[in-house]
Parts: structure tokens; C-alpha cells; sequence
């Protein structure tokens, strides 16, 4: 305390005897504030979103309470609100999304990081890339007049007749294309690119010593990629798919254009549904009533809510993996 | 069933265990080539499809006029052009500053909690919703003036442009050699000039590739304009009022009926994607350039 009065005293005779040192002294304060202001705008802008988008459906949250969540009432016109078709719809087309595209990134990033022969890393990288560089309302629209069609025609009566998978209670019921089956592809494309860039990355962050170790103890070169570099990479691999999962939550238009809009509970994958998100694009510009505004503000919220902590936890994992590379 | 099993376990150990270990392996390599193909697919389907449909509706008449109505072919989507970039000329506005400011913080105060805490929140704001972006944006800008606005439309993408110019502008100033900022300073620069113009300077290129790349990112988002800049059918360029873009315009003419519309909306994907596709090669490019001269 006392130190630092003397040399700011000291700093200040300096300064008065040298007027420019002093007007830089204050432009390097005024700098660093501003510096300082501009980083701090992102945590206002997060704390912000919050707060605003709580407010709105805070009637709805309100007067609904927990049933909000689990009730599938959705009725405007007699002021009934549940959101649990939405959240089921959301939580099914993101696991489908998962689940096709989680296997295909990691297999296409363990090839460009491991495998392939150098000419064709970069070019196979970058198509990848494209994929995520795609609009959303492009995948809806070409979803529409291509996917859609193709499904309506021949993988929902594949599915459902020649494998027979009518019988159980997913793959039943008309084939109409619109479907959480299709949003749920949609899906799996559009997250794809995300999963296999996060996994492309820490593949190659893991030592080539690991490697080596695995390949000098007489393990083929697939056995050292699962018993030596996959177990180091696992945490951000996991991280990326997270990662992926919180893009599928959002995703908004293409999901949009291809789930067919229904609220509806069913078990068939051929139905058509609604995500949290699908639902606000739809229906916010018809809301009438105040009550049904602040509803699909409330889903709104709960789509923000979810996704802090699904993105949260992939950045301390990915993260954590970035600090053990270093 | 469980005979063939059987036959196949009991042959198993005739067998040479290392053979079936490098068969495995090869086929398991060979699986993850097949995963990077299938992946490589649908980028090209949906390219052609794209490129199939769009081209034979594209003509000078889509930049140059207006929406024709319904049942009349033709038409352009100029409004829309014109719109978009507006919003992208907003957008900038509103996170250029802030994403470049942010980043210069957090480069330069690398190991404080603050920035640490702040690096954190920019990768979970990067996460967020487009449509939780787009009725914030509502709630905040349009609900209290009572309409729609170019403005709210482009502060929505430029919100989500933060993120991503940050952690760009953090990165590429990182790279520049701490002996740079170190000789400025020993010649008397003072801190600020130093960041700024030595600093700031050096790292342009890639900052400038990182604009470029969120600038492509955010064109093409729809759902933060639904419910803020609107749309609009006729010329306007009054940023307090509705106005037209074109991912909008495509959704639109996507989910209507008439196959005129359809064709336009085929048209204006095409634009649109080849707008993002070559913003993104030339970042990629001049990413790669620079690169290229840093190893040698």
C-alpha cells in the first residue's frame, strides 16, 4: 500500500514535468477500459438474454409452474400450455442426429488424423467443413423437395415393410415424409461437421509418442488406435459430440421445414412433431393472446437452459483436453 | 443359430491370431474410409441438387427486379439482395467492435480469472440458439417500440457474430511474436499505440479471415430475423422498419404452394450459398497463404 503511494506519487511528479508521458498514461487508461468494456459486454449480453427471455415467460412459467414441462396440452384458444411434446420431440430428433452422425464423424476424423494418405486430407477436411458452412434453411429446402421424397417413396416403406420394422411400435403408422425421422437425418447431417472438426483436432493433438509406444509393443495399426490413442482422446471426443448435441437442440429452420408441426406424443419415428424450436418459429408470429406469447417465450427459455449446460459441460471437457496436449 | 457359433469359434483357433488381428485391422480401416466417404456425400448431393434446380431459374432479372406476385414467373430477388447485406453492414457494426475489443482483452490479460471467465461465456454464448438470439432480440428491441426493424434484425446476427471475431481476434494476436510488441515498447511506444497499431496491425490478415468466416456464418441465419427484420415485398431501405433478406425470402417461397416460388427460392439458395461458399474459400485461402509464408 504504502510502496505503491510512492511510486504513484513519484509517477506523478514524473509525469508533471513531462506532459506527453502523462497524456499516454491516460490513453493507455482509456485504452484498457475500453478493452475492458468491450470483454465485458459478453457476460451482460449472456446475463442479458436471460433475464429478458425469463421475464417474458415468466406468466406462463407461473401459472403453469412444473406442468409446463410435462404437460402435452397445447391449446391457445383455452389457454392450456404444456411443452412436453415440444421437449420429447427436441430430446428424440437430437438423440436420432447423435446416433447416425457420431459414428460417421469419428470414422471420417480417426481416417483424415490416422489413415489417409496425405494429398487427400486436405481436400476431404475442408468438403467436411463445407458441410457446417451450409445455412440451415439451404438443408430445409433442399430437405423438402429431395429428403422428403426419397423418404416418403422408399426408406419408410423399406423400413416399416421389407425389414419388417412396422412391428414395433417406431417404425409404424402412414408415411407421409414430414416426420421426426426426417428432422431427426437433417439433423444428423447438419451436426456432422462439428463432431468430426472437434474429434479431427484432438486426435491430433494426441502424442505421436503414443503411437509409436502401441505400434513398438507389436499392436496393428488399428489396435493402437483403440488401445492407445482413442482412451487419450475419449474426454474430447465426448466434448465435441456434446457439442454436436447442443447444435441438434437449437438447430431451428431446416427442423422447421421437415417435422411436419404437430403436437403430438408418439412413439413412431414416421409421425410428425415439434421441437422447442420449431415450435417458436412457427407459432410466435400468430400468438394472439399474451398468455401464449409468454408460453413460447417459457419454451424459449427452457431451449436457453438446456442448452448453457449442454454447451458448459462440452467446453470443460474439450477444454480439459486442450490443457493435457499443451 | 448357436451352432454356427460354434463352427465359427472352433475354427477360430486354427486360425493364426496375428492374421485375424491384421484382417481386423485392415477392415476396420477400411470402415473409417467408408465413414469419411459417406460423410463427403450429402455435401455433394445436396450441391447438385442445388446446382440442378437453382441454375435454370437464375438469371440477370433475380438481381435486378422485384418479387413478381403469385402466378407470375420471373421476378427477382433484389430487395432481398440489397436487404442482406444491410443486415451484414448492422451486424459488423455491432460485433466488429465488441468482438475485436473483447479479443485484445483477452489476449492480453491471458491468465486473469476475468478472462478466463469471459473466454468461457464467449464459447457458451457461440452455442447459443439462433431462434433463442431471435425472440431476445424481439423481446428487447421490437416489443418495446411496437414494430419490426431492419436494426433489430441486424443487431440479432451481430450479437452472434461476438463470439466468433472474438476468440478469432484472441487467437491471431497470440501469434504475433512477443518481441514485436517488446522493441515497440522499448522505443517509447506507449501500451495502447502498441496494441493497436503494431499489435493489431500484424494480426489484421487473420482477423480479417476470421471476419470474413462469421460474416459467412451469420448471412445465411434465418431464425433471428424471423421476428425481427421481418421480410419485406417491397423495396425499403429504412433500417427502422421491416426489411427483406434473403434467407427469409427463401424460407418463404420454400413453404408456399406455387412452384414459381419454388423455383426462386431454388435460385436464391444458389446465391446464397455460393455468397458463403466463396466468402469461406477466400478465408480459407488467405488463411492457408499466410500459413504457408510463417513456415518457411
Amino acid at each position: 500500500m504504502m510502496r505503491s503511494s510512492i511510486d504513484a506519487g513519484a509517477a506523478a511528479t514524473r509525469a508533471a514535468r513531462r506532459p506527453s508521458l502523462q497524456r499516454s498514461a491516460l490513453a493507455d487508461r482509456v485504452y484498457r477500459g475500453a478493452i475492458l468494456f468491450f470483454a465485458l459486454c459478453i457476460p451482460a449480453l449472456l446475463l442479458l438474454i436471460f433475464l429478458e427471455v425469463g421475464r417474458a415467460g415468466w406468466p406462463a412459467l407461473r401459472q403453469f409452474g412444473f406442468g409446463f414441462l410435462t404437460s402435452s396440452a397445447w391449446d391457445p384458444v383455452h389457454g392450456e400450455f404444456g411443452a412436453a411434446p415440444a421437449i420429447v420431440g427436441t430430446l428424440v430428433t437430437s438423440v436420432i442426429a447423435l446416433v447416425i452422425a457420431t459414428p460417421l464423424a469419428l470414422g471420417s476424423a480417426i481416417f483424415l488424423s490416422e489413415f489417409s494418405p496425405q494429398w487427400l486430407r486436405q481436400p476431404v477436411s475442408f468438403l467436411i467443413d463445407l458441410l457446417a458452412a451450409v445455412p440451415s434453411v439451404v438443408y430445409g429446402l433442399w430437405g423438402v423437395f429431395f429428403l422428403l421424397p426419397l423418404l416418403r417413396t422408399a426408406v419408410m416403406p423399406f423400413l416399416r415393410d421389407t425389414l419388417h420394422l412396422g412391428a414395433t411400435p417406431f417404425f409404424n403408422g402412414p408415411a407421409y415424409g414430414p416426420s421426426v425421422l426426417a428432422a431427426g437425418l437433417i439433423l444428423a447431417i447438419m451436426v456432422l461437421p462439428y463432431i468430426a472438426a472437434v474429434s479431427r483436432e484432438v486426435l491430433l493433438a494426441v502424442p505421436r509418442s503414443q503411437r509409436e509406444a502401441a505400434l513398438a509393443l507389436g499392436a496393428t495399426r488399428w489396435e493402437a488406435i483403440t488401445g492407445a490413442v482413442l482412451p487419450y482422446a475419449r474426454v474430447g471426443i465426448i466434448g465435441g459430440v456434446i457439442l454436436g448435441l447442443g447444435r441438434a437442440l437449437g438447430e431451428t429452420m431446416a427442423v422447421t421445414m421437415l417435422i411436419g408441426n404437430r403436437h403430438e406424443l408418439s412413439a413412431s419415428l414416421f409421425s410428425p412433431g415439434y421441437t422447442m424450436a420449431s415450435l417458436i418459429a412457427n407459432e410466435f408470429s400468430e400468438a394472439t393472446t399474451d398468455l401464449h406469447l409468454s408460453a413460447l417465450m417459457a419454451v424459449g427459455f427452457v431451449l436457453l437452459v438446456i442448452t448453457l449446460i449442454v454447451n458448459a459441460a462440452a467446453r470443460l471437457l474439450v477444454r480439459r483436453v486442450g490443457g493435457v496436449s499443451r | 443359430m448357436s451352432s454356427s457359433v460354434f463352427a465359427t469359434s472352433a475354427a477360430r483357433p486354427h486360425l493364426p491370431r496375428l492374421t485375424r488381428r491384421k484382417g481386423m485391422s485392415v477392415v476396420m480401416i477400411a470402415l473409417t474410409c467408408l465413414a469419411a466417404a459417406i460423410a463427403v456425400v450429402p455435401l455433394l448431393v445436396i450441391l447438385g441438387y442445388l446446382l440442378k434446380q437453382g441454375a435454370s431459374a437464375l438469371s440477370l432479372d433475380f438481381f435486378t427486379r422485384m418479387p413478381a406476385p403469385v402466378g407470375e414467373a420471373g421476378g427477382g430477388m433484389a430487395n432481398a439482395i440489397v436487404g442482406t447485406l444491410i443486415l451484414i453492414g448492422i451486424a459488423c457494426a455491432v460485433g466488429l467492435p465488441v468482438g475485436i475489443g473483447a479479443g485484445l482483452y483477452l489476449a492480453e490479460q491471458k491468465g486473469a480469472k476475468l478472462a478466463e471467465l469471459v473466454r468461457f461465456l464467449a464459447d457458451v454464448l457461440n452455442g447459443l440458439p439462433s431462434i433463442v438470439m431471435g425472440i431476445f432480440a424481439w423481446q428487447f428491441l421490437v416489443r418495446p417500440v411496437g414494430h419490426f426493424s431492419a436494426i433489430a434484425g441486424g443487431v440479432a446476427i451481430g450479437a452472434m457474430m461476438i463470439p466468433l471475431v472474438t476468440r478469432t481476434t484472441e487467437e491471431m494476436v497470440r501469434t504475433v511474436p512477443q518481441s514485436l510488441r517488446e522493441a515497440a515498447l522499448a522505443l517509447g511506444y506507449p501500451r495502447w499505440r502498441t496494441s493497436l497499431q503494431i499489435v493489431l496491425r500484424t494480426a489484421l490478415g487473420g482477423i480479417v479471415t476470421g471476419v470474413l468466416v462469421a460474416v459467412a456464418r451469420v448471412a445465411g441465419e434465418t431464425a433471428p430475423l424471423l421476428f425481427t427484420a421481418f421480410g419485406n415485398q417491397f423495396w425499403s431501405t429504412d433500417l427502422s422498419q421491416p426489411i427483406a433478406a434473403l434467407p427469409l425470402q427463401i424460407f418463404t417461397y420454400a413453404i408456399s404452394p406455387y412452384d414459381d416460388w419454388h423455383a426462386q427460392a431454388w435460385a436464391g439458395s444458389l446465391v446464397l450459398i455460393a455468397l458463403v461458399l466463396i466468402i469461406s474459400l477466400i478465408a480459407r485461402f488467405a488463411t492457408r497463404a499466410r500459413h504457408g509464408r510463417a513456415h518457411d
